[in-house]
């Protein structure tokens, strides 16, 4: 059976990360926000670890560094839902577009 | 690393002041802990020891920094006394800006792309935090979830930059990378470019440098007062302190390839901050918009790489923040006071007359008069573009510089104006004005040699 090549890997963590930042920029709804964000660092996870299997098989950097960032995507989503749940209380809605006390 | 041990004490101790029923000498603790940590960052200097497998190098650029993030943070805490004493988060505020301040130690600090990653993370995560703590003050949730959804967007930029230059060098340490890049300059391949770029964008968004500053002004006028004084100072020294570090010694090889991308950011950070912060009427929302205007010359160190932009830019970035420390007690007694308008400044100066010259003093070292700080911190800025060939980026440095006069005068004259019918009542108490008095102390003696703070790198 013949491995998957490098580049088709690449292709879809790219892929995935400007799905998120599609998401981030078209949907209102903060929770769907917060999922676009989540998608982007995922897709970061991929490449590392794609790297680090087809280029550098020898260590384990590239491991490492996505249960960093497995992490902290963790805390950031514990912050991101504390701070919606009290826009919620404040607003009775999780639409961005309600939330727009400050104006440029 | 006694530093970092030091300051997350602080966090630590807080947390356990709410459990242990200690919190009324929680105040004294942190003032004498960053005292301490002071003193450590003072005996780290000249030793250059490399921390965690070589993740952290703490060098004289990295300590310089870190002394003038714990001398801010303390000028913070002595400035908030009313703020945190009596308040019942106090206990919360505490961990959560000493934890704050480890991360921009590891910002200034680190030596490997995962401890920059992890600083940057710690710095905001916190802050996004502090930025949403009045919860039941609907802008202040609207500028937590704005910081938020800004700042894990960088991150995803950043993290992609890094993941981009690890598939091109096969390394996260900065050593590795730059010896990588010096023996392959002239083949590199093209997923580095574009890592490269991916960073200095994260970055950017992280500094507020136009076009990434759109968050900025909000985010700063939402937040309580005191974290808007956090951020504006400690976050902004931190972030450039990474920026220059990691461009300075990984990518300084192909910076014929960034360093125009970051140029055009940088003039467009300070016209962009200038020109909106002409129009502005409210104090806080001025400040930001000057945030971003002063990016815009911290970049110029970045984009204007040689041999002196290190010192250029610890001179400016401590000018900056002492000044903005110093100006940032007026804004939260202000707040305090109900209102941030400029004009509700009428009349300021017969009442206050010692805050209001310390003021002045500080609006003159921001804007960039001499003998003041802030001056020499400009001064070393553009001459460092010039040398470099940069002549048209000094020439749009110098324009903003002299449209920031303006606003800046703005509020000088506004103190000096005999009162209104909306004149505030503003109350300093003695904490604040010995923060005041500190501040214009650091401001003349760093104008009159500057060389106290650029011979230590």
């Amino acid at each position: 059976m013949s491995e998957i090549p490098l580049s088709h890997i690449l292709f879809v963590s790219t892929a995935l990360f400007f799905i998120g930042m599609y998401g981030m920029f078209t949907r209102r709804n903060m929770i769907t926000m917060l999922m676009s964000i989540e998608l982007m660092l995922n897709s970061v996870n991929i490449n590392f670890i794609a790297f680090n299997k087809y280029l550098f098989p020898g260590n384990l950097d590239g491991l490492f560094f996505t249960i960093f960032i497995i992490t902290i995507a963790a805390a950031e989503a514990a912050v991101a839902i504390a701070i919606i749940i009290n826009l919620y209380r404040n607003h009775k809605s999780i639409d961005v577009e309600e939330a727009d006390a400050l104006k440029h | 690393m006694n530093i970092l041990i030091a300051i997350t004490a602080v966090g630590v101790l807080a947390m356990l002041s709410e459990i242990l029923n200690f919190r009324r000498f929680l105040y004294p603790i942190s003032l004498f802990v960053m005292l301490v940590a002071l003193a450590l960052t003072g005996m780290e200097w000249s030793h250059g020891v490399r921390y965690f497998n070589d993740m952290l190098y703490m060098d004289n650029y990295a300590v310089v920094f870190t002394g003038i993030m714990v001398v801010t943070t303390l000028l913070w805490f002595m400035m908030n006394e009313n703020f945190l004493n009596g308040n019942p988060r106090q206990a919360d505020f505490t961990a959560i800006i000493s934890f704050a301040l480890g991360g921009a130690m590891v910002m200034a600090g680190f030596s490997d792309l995962i401890m920059l990653f992890l600083g940057v993370e710690i710095l905001s995560i916190s802050m996004y935090v502090l930025a949403a703590s009045n919860k039941s003050e609907p802008r202040s949730n609207e500028a937590g979830f704005k910081y938020f959804l800004m700042g894990a967007f960088a991150s995803g930029f950043l993290l992609f930059g890094i993941a981009l230059v690890y598939g091109a060098t096969g390394s996260f340490n900065l050593r590795e990378i730059s010896e990588f890049v010096s023996e392959n300059n002239t083949d590199m391949s093209a997923i580095f470019y574009g890592g490269v770029l991916m960073i200095a964008a994260g970055l950017a968004f992280k500094v507020a440098a136009a076009p990434f500053h759109f968050w900025a002004p909000d985010v700063y006028e939402g937040s309580p007062t005191p974290f808007t004084a956090f951020m504006s100072t400690v976050v902004k020294t931190a972030a450039f302190a990474a920026f220059l570090r990691l461009f300075s010694t990984c990518f300084s090889e192909v910076s014929t390839w960034w360093s125009p991308v970051l140029a055009i950011m940088s003039a467009l950070s300070m016209l962009v901050g200038s020109i909106m912060a002409l129009r502005q009427t409210s104090l806080k929302r001025l400040l930001a918009w000057s945030g971003v205007a002063n990016a815009g010359y911290m970049l110029m160190a970045v984009v204007s790489l040689n041999e002196y932009s290190d010192t250029a830019l610890v001179l400016y970035a401590a000018a900056y923040s002492i000044a903005s420390i110093g100006i940032f007690t007026l804004v939260s007694n202000m707040t305090n006071a109900g209102n941030e308008e400029i004009s509700s400044l009428h009349g300021f100066s017969k009442v206050n007359r010692f805050p209001a010259l310390v003021i002045t003093v500080l609006m003159f070292s921001i804007a960039g008069i001499p003998p003041l700080a802030g001056f020499f911190g400009k001064y070393a800025i553009f001459a460092g573009a010039l040398k470099d060939g940069f002549v048209w980026l000094a020439v749009v440095a110098v324009l903003s510089s002299a449209i920031s006069v303006f606003y800046y005068l703005k509020v000088v004259v506004a103190m000096f104006q005999p009162a209104g019918r909306e004149a505030v009542q503003l109350e300093f108490n003695p904490g604040q004005s010995l923060v005041l008095g500190l501040v214009l102390v650091l401001v003349v003696v760093l104008g009159l040699v500057p060389a106290l703070i650029t011979t230590l790198i």
